[in-house]
C-alpha cells in the first residue's frame, strides 16, 4: 500500500460511526480501548498534576466544595446577625461590624455560593448528561475556577482585615461613591464582582458550547434532559445579564479611582443610573440561581415517579419565557424611587406575569407525581417536594411585591427579607441539597445515609420556616431591613428571638448533612452505576465516572435513554484512544460532525488566574496597576497559547470532517 | 406590639388603600397556597399507590386550565393594584399643606413651606400634621439616598440627591406614629427615625404658630448661662436657635427642642436624663453620628440642659 492509502485506511478506521458488528465492540476490544483511554486521559499524580487538572468532573467537584465552604462562611455571618438581632438594643456587634457582616453575607451568598454552585452542578453533570468525554474549553474552565477561588479569598482576606465592603450587596451610590464610601471597602466589593463576572462568563461559554456541539449522536435538542435545558438557558442569561454589571461596576471603580462622574449628580451623572444597571443584572441573577434548581427538580421528580415529566415542551418553553420576562422586571426593585406611575405599572405587570411560567412548571410536576408509576419518596424527592410548600410562599409574596402600592409599604423591610429567602433557599438551596444527595453516588461512588438525610431534611424544613416565616410579620409591623438594632419599645423582640432560635435549628440540620457526607464518603453503601434507576446518560457510566466519561461513546434514541435501552442504537466507535478526542456534532440533531482534539492538563490557566488576580487587586489601590499588572497576564497568555510543534501537532492534526449521511449510514 | 409603625394598622387614607390591597392579595395568595399544597399532597398519595389512570392528554388539559386561571387571577390583581395606585392621586389638591423634608446622615430636616418665606417653620425629626387635610412633602437629600416611610400613613418614597421627589399623604386619625428611614444609608441607618403627630386642625395651627416664633428667652440664671454656652461654645457651630446667635444649619434646628418628644432622630425620649447623656457623649448611643463630643464641664452641661429644656 502507498503511504496515502495507509493513511486513508487509518482515517477510515478512526472515523466515528455507528458500529453494529465491530471488532472493537467485543469484550476484549472494549477492555483494550478502556485501558488505552485510561492512559490517555490520566492526569498524573502529585501537586502539579492536581493544579493543572482540566477534567470537568474534578473542577466541578472543586467548585461545589469551595462554594459550600463559602456557604459556611456566609452562614456563620448570618448566625452573628441573628445573635445581634435576638434582643433589642443589643451591643453584641458594633454598627460598623454589623454593616460589614450583612454586606459580606449577601455578597457571599449571591456571588460566591448561589451562582457558582448551580453553575458547578452544570459543569459536573452537563458533559455526562449529553454523553461527551469532556467539557468544551477545559483549560478555560480551569481558569474560571481559579478566578472564582481567588475572588473569594480576596473578599474574605479584606473582610478579616476590617476593610470588608459595608454598603450592602447592591452597593448603592452615592453611599458607595468616592464621597461617602470611605477607604477601599466599596472597591473591594466592586472588584469581587469583576472576579465573579469573569468566572461566570467563562463557565457560561463552556456550557453553551458543550451543550450545542458535544451532544452525543442522537441527542437532538428535543431529547435533551431538562437539567441540560435549564443550564443552556441560564448560560445565555449569564451572557446577557453580566455585561450590565460589568459596565456598572467598572464605572463605579472609575468614579472612585480616577474621579469620573458617572454617578455624581453634581457633575451630570445620576445615582439612579447605578440602580437601573445593577438591577438589570440583579433580577435576572435570581433566575440564574433558580432555573438550574428547577432543572434538578425535574430530573429527581421524573426519577422518583418513574416516568418522564409531563409536558416536556411546556417545561422548556416555561424556562425560556421566565428567562425572557426576567429581563423586564428590574424596576420592581425601584418602585420607591419616584419614577412615573405609568412606567411602574408596566413593570408591575411584567413582575406578575413571570409567575405564570413558573406556575406551569409546578403544575407539570404535580401532574407528574400524580401519574407516577409507583412514586418513591426518597430523600432527594423530599427536598424537591418541599418546594411546593416553601418556594410557593416566596412566589406568592412576589406577587404582593409586584403590586406597587403594597410594595411601597413593605419594600426594604423584613417582609422582603422573608420573601427573598423563601425564594432563594426554598427555590434553590432546598433543590440543590436534594440534587447533591441525588448525584452524590455518581460523584463519589457511595450512597449518603438515608436516615441522616431524612433527619437533616426535616430539621432544615422546620428551622427554615421558624427563621423566615416570622420575618413576614416583622416586615408588616414596620421593621426595616439592614438595621443593626431596634428599640425595645417597638415590640419586635419576640419574633426576632424566634427567628434566631430557628437559625440555630438550621445550623444543626446543616451539621447533620455535613456529617452524613463525611461518614458516607468512607462508609457509605457502594452505589453502582445507577442506584436510583434514573433515565439520563450520566447514570450509564460507572460511579464515579472514569476520566474519559464513556467508553464506548453512547448514542441515544429517546429522551430517557436508560429507560428505553431496547431503542438504543449501537454505540459510536472510531474516536481515538491515544489522544484526548471528542466527537463534535451538529447543533440541532446532534449528527456527527467531526472529531476534535481536546487540550490536556496545563498549569497556564492557574498562572493566568494568578496574574489576573494580582492585577485586579493592585488596580483598586493604584490606577497604574491596570497598566503594569497587564504585562504578567500577557506573558501568561502567550505561554497558554504558545503553538504546539512537531509530532504532537501532527498527531492532533486538523479535525476530520464527516458528513452526517456518511456517518450514520 | 404597639403597632406605631405597622402597615396593617393604617391611620390615613393612602395607607388604608395599601392595606386593603394587601389583604385582598393575601386572601387570594393564601387560597392559592392551600390549593397547591393540597394538590401536591394528594398527588403524592396518588403517586405512591400508582392509582392514577389519567392520560398525559387529560393531565395537560388540567395544567392548561390551571395556567389560564392563574393568568386571570393575576390580571385581576394587576388591575386592582394599578387602580389603587391611581386612586392615590385623589388627594393631590392645591390647598394641601406643603412640607419639605431634607434627609441627612442620620436625621430629618423638616420645613413647613409658606408662600412668604419669612413665615416658614423649621424643625427636625418630628412632623405635626392636621387630621383630614392632604399634605404634600417635597423630598430632598443632602448626602446619600434615604427613604421616608411612615407606614401608618403612606408607603415610602426615596430621597435622592439631585432629584426632587414628592410624597402625598393624609392623616385621618389623630395619634402619634413613627416613621423610619427605609433605604440603607450608612452606619446609623438603624437610628434614623422620626415622630409624626396627627392632631386636630386647630391644635395643629397652634403648634405651627408656636413654632414660628423665635426661641423663648431664658428665664432663670442657669438657663441664661446655658444660652451663653450654646452661643459661644461648640453647639452654635452646627445648630440653629432662631432669636439667638446660634445660626448654623448643618444639624437639627433646636429653636423649640424642649417641645419635641425625642432626641437623636427618634432614638431617645426627650427627658432630662437622656438629653444630658446625649450631650455629654453623643457617640455612645449612636456611634459614628456627626455630633462630636462637645467636652463641656459638668456645670456647663447642666446649664445647657436647663436652657434646652426651656425651649418649648
Amino acid at each position: 500500500m502507498t503511504p496515502g492509502e495507509t493513511k486513508r485506511r487509518r482515517d477510515d478506521e478512526r472515523r466515528p460511526r455507528l458500529a453494529d458488528h465491530d471488532a472493537r465492540l467485543t469484550v476484549e476490544g472494549l477492555e483494550r480501548e478502556r485501558r488505552a483511554l485510561e492512559k490517555t486521559w490520566w492526569n498524573g499524580r502529585g501537586l502539579v498534576a492536581w493544579l493543572s487538572d482540566t477534567d470537568h468532573k474534578a473542577i466541578g467537584r472543586r467548585y461545589i466544595v469551595t462554594a459550600f465552604g463559602f456557604f459556611t462562611l456566609g452562614g456563620v455571618l448570618a448566625a452573628l446577625m441573628r445573635i445581634q438581632l435576638s434582643r433589642p438594643d443589643n451591643t453584641f456587634l458594633s454598627p460598623d461590624q454589623y454593616n460589614q457582616i450583612f454586606t459580606t453575607h449577601g455578597t457571599t451568598m449571591m456571588f460566591l455560593f448561589a451562582v457558582p454552585v448551580v453553575l458547578a452542578m452544570g459543569v459536573y453533570l452537563v458533559p455526562l448528561m449529553v454523553g461527551a468525554r469532556s467539557m468544551a474549553f477545559p483549560r478555560m474552565l480551569a481558569f474560571s475556577y481559579w478566578m472564582y477561588l481567588f475572588g473569594g479569598i480576596f473578599l474574605y482576606s479584606m473582610f478579616f482585615l476590617n476593610i470588608g465592603p459595608d454598603n450592602g450587596w447592591f452597593s448603592y451610590l452615592p453611599l458607595a461613591g468616592p464621597e461617602y464610601g470611605y477607604g477601599k471597602r466599596a472597591d473591594v466589593w466592586a472588584q469581587l464582582i469583576t472576579f465573579t463576572e469573569v468566572s461566570a462568563l467563562v463557565v457560561a461559554t463552556c456550557l453553551i458550547v458543550t451543550i450545542f456541539k458535544l451532544r452525543t449522536p442522537g441527542m437532538s435538542l428535543n431529547r435533551m434532559p431538562l437539567f441540560v435545558w435549564a443550564m443552556l438557558i441560564v448560560s445565555f442569561m449569564v451572557i446577557f445579564a453580566m455585561p450590565s454589571i460589568v459596565i456598572s461596576s467598572t464605572c463605579l471603580i472609575l468614579d472612585r479611582l480616577v474621579s469620573t462622574h458617572f454617578y455624581n449628580q453634581a457633575e451630570g451623572g445620576d445615582p439612579l443610573l447605578w440602580q437601573h444597571l445593577f438591577w438589570f443584572f440583579g433580577h435576572p441573577e435570581v433566575y440564574i440561581i433558580f432555573l438550574p434548581a428547577l432543572g434538578m427538580m425535574s430530573e429527581v421528580i421524573a426519577t422518583s415517579a418513574r416516568r418522564p415529566v409531563v409536558g416536556n415542551l411546556t417545561m422548556v418553553l416555561s424556562m425560556l419565557s421566565t428567562a425572557f420576562i426576567g429581563f423586564g422586571v428590574w424596576v420592581h426593585h425601584m418602585f420607591a424611587t419616584g419614577l412615573p406611575e405609568l412606567s411602574l405599572s408596566f413593570f408591575s405587570a411584567a413582575s406578575m406575569m413571570i409567575v405564570i411560567p413558573t406556575g406551569i412548571q409546578i403544575f407539570n410536576w404535580i401532574a407528574t407525581i400524580w401519574s407516577a408509576r409507583r412514586l418513591q419518596i426518597t430523600v432527594p424527592f423530599l427536598y424537591m417536594a418541599s418546594l411546593f410548600f416553601i418556594f410557593i410562599i416566596g412566589g406568592l409574596t412576589g406577587v404582593v411585591l409586584a403590586a406597587g402600592p403594597v410594595d411601597r409599604q413593605v419594600h426594604d423591610t423584613y417582609f422582603v427579607v422573608a420573601h427573598l429567602h423563601y425564594v432563594l433557599i426554598g427555590g434553590s438551596t432546598f433543590p440543590l441539597l436534594g440534587g447533591i444527595f441525588f448525584w452524590f453516588p455518581k460523584m463519589t461512588g457511595r450512597m449518603l445515609s438515608d436516615r441522616l438525610g431524612r433527619a437533616s431534611f426535616w430539621l432544615l424544613f422546620v428551622g427554615f420556616n421558624m427563621t423566615f416565616f416570622p420575618m413576614h410579620l416583622l416586615g408588616l409591623d414596620g421593621m426595616p431591613r439592614r438595621v443593626y438594632t431596634y428599640p425595645a419599645s417597638m415590640g419586635w423582640h419576640g419574633l426576632n428571638l424566634l427567628a434566631s432560635v430557628g437559625a440555630a435549628v438550621i445550623f444543626v440540620s446543616l451539621v447533620v448533612y455535613l456529617v452524613n457526607v463525611i461518614v458516607s464518603l468512607r462508609a457509605g453503601a457502594v452505589a453502582g452505576p445507577n442506584p436510583w434507576g434514573a433515565a439520563t446518560l450520566e447514570w450509564a457510566t460507572s460511579s464515579p465516572p472514569p476520566a474519559y466519561n464513556f467508553s464506548p461513546q453512547p448514542t441515544v434514541a429517546s429522551s430517557e435513554p436508560l429507560w428505553h435501552t431496547e431503542l438504543a442504537p449501537p454505540p459510536i466507535v472510531g474516536l481515538a484512544s491515544d489522544t484526548r478526542e471528542v466527537l463534535v456534532t451538529f447543533l440541532l440533531d446532534a449528527e456527527p460532525d467531526h472529531r476534535y482534539p481536546m487540550p490536556g492538563p496545563s498549569l497556564w490557566p492557574l498562572l493566568t488566574a494568578i496574574t489576573t488576580s494580582a492585577m485586579f487587586v493592585w488596580s483598586i489601590f493604584q490606577a497604574q496597576g491596570v497598566v503594569w499588572g497587564s504585562i504578567p497576564i500577557f506573558i501568561a497568555l502567550v505561554g497558554w497559547f504558545w503553538p504546539t510543534k512537531g509530532k504532537k501537532a501532527l498527531e492532533h492534526g486538523a479535525p476530520t470532517r464527516l458528513t452526517a449521511r456518511e456517518s450514520l449510514s | 406590639m404597639p403597632h406605631v409603625q405597622s402597615v396593617i394598622h393604617p391611620a390615613g387614607i393612602e395607607a388604608a388603600r395599601a392595606s386593603h390591597l394587601w389583604w385582598l392579595i393575601f386572601g387570594i395568595c393564601a387560597a392559592v397556597w392551600i390549593a397547591v399544597a393540597m394538590a401536591a399532597l394528594i398527588a403524592i398519595r396518588t403517586g405512591r399507590r400508582a392509582a392514577s389512570r389519567a392520560t398525559d392528554r387529560q393531565l395537560g388539559t388540567n395544567i392548561a386550565v390551571a395556567g389560564a386561571l392563574s393568568a386571570v387571577v393575576l390580571i385581576a390583581i394587576l388591575f386592582e393594584s394599578v387602580l389603587t395606585g391611581r386612586a392615590e392621586d385623589a388627594i393631590r389638591t392645591p390647598d394641601a399643606l406643603h412640607l419639605q423634608v431634607t434627609a441627612n446622615q442620620w436625621w430629618w430636616d423638616v420645613q413647613y413651606v409658606n408662600d412668604l418665606p419669612s413665615l416658614n417653620v423649621t424643625t427636625a425629626n418630628e412632623i405635626h400634621l392636621p387630621v383630614g387635610r392632604p399634605v404634600r412633602i417635597d423630598l430632598l437629600s443632602t448626602d446619600v439616598i434615604h427613604s421616608l416611610w411612615i407606614p401608618s400613613l403612606q408607603g415610602k418614597v426615596d430621597l435622592i440627591p439631585g432629584r426632587l421627589n414628592e410624597l402625598w399623604l393624609q392623616a385621618d386619625r389623630a395619634g402619634v406614629y413613627r416613621g423610619q428611614c427605609a433605604e440603607y444609608c450608612g452606619l446609623q441607618h438603624a437610628k434614623m427615625a422620626l415622630v409624626v403627630v396627627a392632631e386636630a386642625p386647630d391644635a395643629f395651627e397652634r403648634w405651627l404658630a408656636a413654632n414660628r416664633a423665635p426661641a423663648v428667652p431664658p428665664s432663670t440664671p442657669e438657663q441664661e448661662r446655658g444660652k451663653a454656652v450654646v452661643e459661644r461654645g461648640p453647639c452654635a457651630m452646627c445648630h440653629n436657635i432662631t432669636g439667638t446667635l446660634a445660626g448654623a444649619r448643618s444639624a437639627p434646628d433646636l429653636t423649640h427642642i424642649g417641645s419635641r418628644s425625642t432626641i437623636a432622630a427618634g432614638t431617645l425620649p426627650n427627658t432630662r436624663g437622656y438629653l444630658g447623656g446625649w450631650i455629654a457623649d453623643p457617640q455612645h448611643v449612636k456611634p459614628g453620628n456627626r455630633m462630636p463630643v462637645p467636652g463641656l464641664s459638668d456645670e456647663q452641661l447642666q446649664a445647657v440642659i436647663a436652657y434646652l429644656e426651656s425651649l418649648k
